[in-house]
């Protein structure tokens, strides 16, 4: 019965699914159980900076969705979910900035410490109001998304598709990048926003904080997954598709493709700015280098890696390739690249449907029972 | 000090004949002057510097033959004296020994260890001093260009004893441009220190002169004239001073338009060399290579390498290099193309992500291999200093020889495109990869070899770069971008494009940098093109017919 109703639609009713809705509230619960709770001398104590660590996870997590979304059902390439997502940082990095009030090292109430050793008097008109909560809440989806609708309007009207689109979004987030490096742009230049102390009016650096965010990006996750799955399953979700694969007939049979996409796309960026937004808080720290075109072509390949168009595959790509980096940029600094180097070689090359399509592959050949239809449609749907 | 590093050179080469020959002969002795100049050169062990300003003094008007090599020397902070005996040498040092040779007789003295001499120690107020006097001996030279230095040198702080040169040489002087130096000269110095009338007539003289110091000198007169009222010779004299600076800053404000262009095209020199093989393979295989920037960067390295393997030809460096980048960037290229590009033919996004992929991998292979920081490569002689067209406008040579690069390598790539049978299946793929199969064009040797002469291309780039900044791991990510905004302004229809993208786009960059700072003006340029492809998706030149669409 739960399988019918919303949730269960939405959650529930394939393996996939149920098993990223399954991780995903096990560790939002286990997690900071085993990090409040249990003993730090105990096998099973989780130490904080692991619940920061998969809290990082969590919110790439939601980015590599925002990317599958655009990616896997629109077929847009899109080079430039990292300024998104950055927005949405700035937003929260804002907000934060302006609740360390006089703790910082020049004691201004007003301004932030960057401003003062620039020797700027006032407050810009763009940083007021982010003391409060509930503005900044709203510029963490409002930023991201004007810039989405913004350029996918210009974007799309003019039916700039394929790789010229990619080039596009990539020199969009260079642009960004070069500018908010600037000193006089006013988010703090080179050395971004950081030295965060407390959110709402809690320290940021207890364990309780740390745990009310982890669990909040799990949340995020789970109804940002919710949300592309909605999208995915409705009528929306479906021309969405048909666009992806055949776009001038959709806009043949009458279809205002270009508004279709718009929208998709603008729930990605909101979804990733939402992302960068639950990213900061946890890191302490964000500056111009998360616009950095690298950075968003990484995430492009966590979704290549998990599968794409499946959207529990990004969410696996995202902590799969994370995981490997801080491993290895723990062990081997020089390595990790040549190691995501190989990867983008041997994914696209090899593994086109990623980690999820593998998995599907190889249980097509290990069951007789299976039909050669599934191994077509190189998904896991159940019957 | 460009020019002056020049003129260092000139006077060097010219005189070290000289030296070289005074080793030989005995200096005749006894005569007054002689002794004059024996002793102003020993005296420049005194520790005081305006002792030393004197005794320069006097070897410079000493007329001595050897003065000028001497004051050359001394500038160089060639002259030592030795702790000892004080006797003043001329010395070369390297790690811990000196060659030195006496100053005045010039007769070897062998080696001695470093710490048993000193040098003769200069400040900026003798170094000023050096190099008027070096111009004013050099007045007399054989040479044009060291003449011309001269004169220039002289102008910059026009005195009595200047005038007096200018005045004297001005008769004998057959050089237009040196002799127009002079009358500049005349007239500055009596603008600054003659009556009204004087003031009247130099400016006419020098309302046609570019040189900095001749409009300082005016706006300065013009500030200078005070009264109240003016009486109607002053009144004359500051309109026309007023006229004369407006038409100097007309004349400037031209030229430095004129440079601006220089550099934009010498930017967009560079760029089209980046962008060009980037154009044909989206052309020919509608893919992006990610890794282009990172031939460029091998290209580089290529310079780098030979200049390593062959230190004593650093001034054939680049033409050996251009060949030999060509090859082997066209090489990895086309294995690039063979093991992993062609399997993923029709899937021009993840295309875009394996060469991203090969892109990393390169980049940390050179940094592991060679090293993670930058690298300085040599410029040969003929591609440094400047081609000085006035004293408003330079332009470098090794821009200048970029241009002319980029030129050739354009003409080349049009005549292979348009003249030979590679060039017209390359055109043909272009246009209709099914139909050009169809009749019989192998393809995937077109798209191999395409793919092979776009890297190549970069590679050449890479070795041009090389003279323009340091060698170094992300030296290919800097312009990557660049390129690509280049083949998306420009399309991929034909050469054109890219040519008239990169021009815009190298100087639209020099011309806005000035006025928003050069971020600001990528970011503007960024914008300009989102905004551009509005109205042309495809860029300005686009491909046209049936298969243009997907």
């Amino acid at each position: 019965m739960l399988q019918h109703s919303l949730i269960g639609r939405l959650l529930l009713n394939d393996t996939g699914s149920r098993v990223l809705t399954f991780c995903c509230i096990a560790l939002a619960v286990i997690v900071p159980v085993c990090n409040l709770i249990i003993p730090s001398d105990s096998e099973f104590h989780v130490s904080t900076y692991s619940v920061t660590l998969i809290g990082k996870y969590l919110c790439y997590a939601l980015l590599a969705l925002s990317v599958d979304l655009v990616w896997g059902y629109l077929g847009i390439l899109s080079l430039g979910h990292g300024a998104f997502f950055a927005l949405g940082g700035y937003a929260m990095g804002m907000y934060l900035m302006r609740q360390i009030g006089d703790r910082g090292v020049y004691s201004n109430p007003e301004l932030p410490d960057f401003m003062v050793f620039l020797n700027w008097s006032e407050l810009p008109w763009y940083w007021q109001g982010f003391d409060q909560f509930p503005l900044m809440l709203l510029m963490v989806f409002l930023a991201p998304g004007i810039l989405a609708f913004v350029f996918g309007w210009l974007a799309f009207r003019s039916r700039v598709t394929g790789v010229y689109l990619s080039i596009i979004t990539q020199a969009m987030t260079y642009a960004l990048m070069l500018a908010f490096f600037q000193n006089n742009f006013g988010f703090g230049g080179n050395n971004g926003l950081t030295d965060f102390k407390e959110i709402l009016g809690f320290n940021l650096q207890a364990d309780n904080t740390r745990n009310a965010l982890f669990i909040a990006s799990a949340a995020a996750l789970l109804l940002g997954y919710a949300i592309c799955r909605f999208i995915a399953q409705s009528r929306l979700g479906s021309l969405t598709m048909a666009i992806r694969d055949a776009e001038s007939r959709v806009r043949f049979m009458g279809y205002r493709d270009e508004h279709i996409k718009l929208f998709i796309f603008v729930i990605s960026a909101l979804l990733a700015g939402l992302a960068g937004a639950l990213y900061v808080p946890q890191v302490g720290i964000i500056n111009p280098s998360e616009f950095a075109p690298i950075r968003s072509i990484e995430m492009v390949i966590w979704v290549a890696i998990g599968g794409r168009g499946t959207l529990y595959g990004a969410v696996l790509g995202a902590f799969v390739v994370n995981y490997a980096k801080t491993i290895f940029t723990a062990w081997a600094p020089e390595v990790w690249l040549f190691i995501l180097g190989g990867i983008f070689v041997f994914v696209t090359v090899f593994m086109p449907k990623g980690l999820v399509g593998l998995y599907a592959q190889l249980r097509t050949r290990f069951s007789r029972n299976s039909s050669s239809d599934k191994l077509k449609r190189g998904s896991t749907d159940e019957k | 000090m460009r020019n002056f590093a020049l003129l260092l050179i000139l006077c060097g080469s010219l005189f070290s004949a000289g030296l070289s020959w005074s080793n030989d002969i005995e200096i005749k002795p006894d005569t007054i002057s002689e002794t004059i100049f024996h002793d102003a050169i020993n005296g420049l062990s005194s520790k005081s510097f305006t002792k030393k300003k004197e005794y320069i003094q006097a070897i410079a008007t000493s007329k001595d033959s050897q003065a000028l090599v001497i004051l050359q020397q001394l500038l160089d902070g060639n002259i030592y004296f030795l702790k000892k005996t004080k006797t003043i040498v001329i010395a070369k040092l390297d790690n811990k020994n000196a060659v030195i040779r006496n100053a005045i007789s010039g007769t070897d003295l062998g080696v001695i260890a470093k710490k048993r001499i000193k040098k003769v120690g200069i400040n900026n107020k003798l170094r000023r001093q050096l190099k008027v006097e070096i111009a004013k001996l050099s007045l007399d030279s054989p040479n044009k260009a060291v003449r011309q230095q001269a004169a220039e040198e002289i102008l910059k702080d026009i005195n009595k004893s200047g005038l007096q040169l200018f005045t004297g040489r001005l008769t004998i002087e057959k050089d237009d441009s040196i002799v127009e130096i002079m009358q500049t000269g005349i007239a500055l110095y009596s603008f600054k220190n003659g009556s009204v009338d004087e003031q009247l007539s130099a400016v006419k003289t020098l309302s046609n002169s570019l040189y900095p110091e001749v409009k300082n000198t005016l706006s300065n007169g013009l500030r200078s004239i005070t009264g109240n009222p003016l009486s109607t010779e002053k009144q004359e004299l500051k309109h026309t001073l007023e006229a004369s600076i407006e038409k100097i800053d007309f004349k400037l404000g031209w030229y430095k338009q004129l440079e601006n262009i220089f550099f934009g095209v010498s930017l967009g020199s560079v760029l089209l060399l980046a962008a060009v093989g980037l154009a044909i393979t989206f052309g020919v295989m509608g893919v992006i290579n990610m890794a282009h920037g990172e031939m460029l960067m091998l290209g580089a390295y290529t310079t780098y390498i030979i200049q390593q393997i062959m230190p004593n030809a650093i001034a054939y460096s680049p033409l050996i290099a251009i060949p030999i980048a060509f090859v082997f960037t066209a090489l990895v290229g086309v294995i690039i193309e063979r093991s992993i590009i062609r399997h993923l033919y029709g899937r021009p996004l993840e295309t875009l992500l394996a060469t991203f992929g090969i892109s990393l991998i390169l980049q940390q292979a050179v940094r592991t291999i060679i090293s993670p920081q930058n690298r300085a490569v040599a410029t040969p002689e003929w591609m440094s200093g400047s081609l000085q067209i006035n004293p408003a406008l330079a332009l470098t040579y090794n821009r200048l020889y970029i241009i002319l690069f980029s030129i050739a390598v354009l003409i080349g790539l049009m005549l292979l495109l348009q003249k030979t049978r590679f060039g017209l299946q390359v055109r043909a793929v272009t246009q209709n990869r099914t139909m050009a199969k169809a009749m019989g064009i192998r393809t995937d040797w077109i798209d191999a070899y395409t793919f092979g002469l776009g890297s190549g291309i970069a590679g050449m780039a890479g070795v041009a770069l090389s003279q323009l900044t340091n060698v170094g791991p992300n030296l290919g990510q800097a312009y990557i971008i660049d390129s690509f905004m280049v083949v998306v302004f420009g399309g991929v229809g034909n050469l054109w494009g890219t040519f008239f993208g990169a021009m815009t786009l190298g100087i639209a960059n020099k011309y806005l940098e000035p006025m928003t700072g050069a971020v600001i003006a990528k970011v503007v340029i960024l914008v300009f093109i989102i905004l551009f492809i509005q109205k042309r998706p495809r860029g300005m030149f686009a491909l046209k017919g049936r298969s243009a669409e997907n």
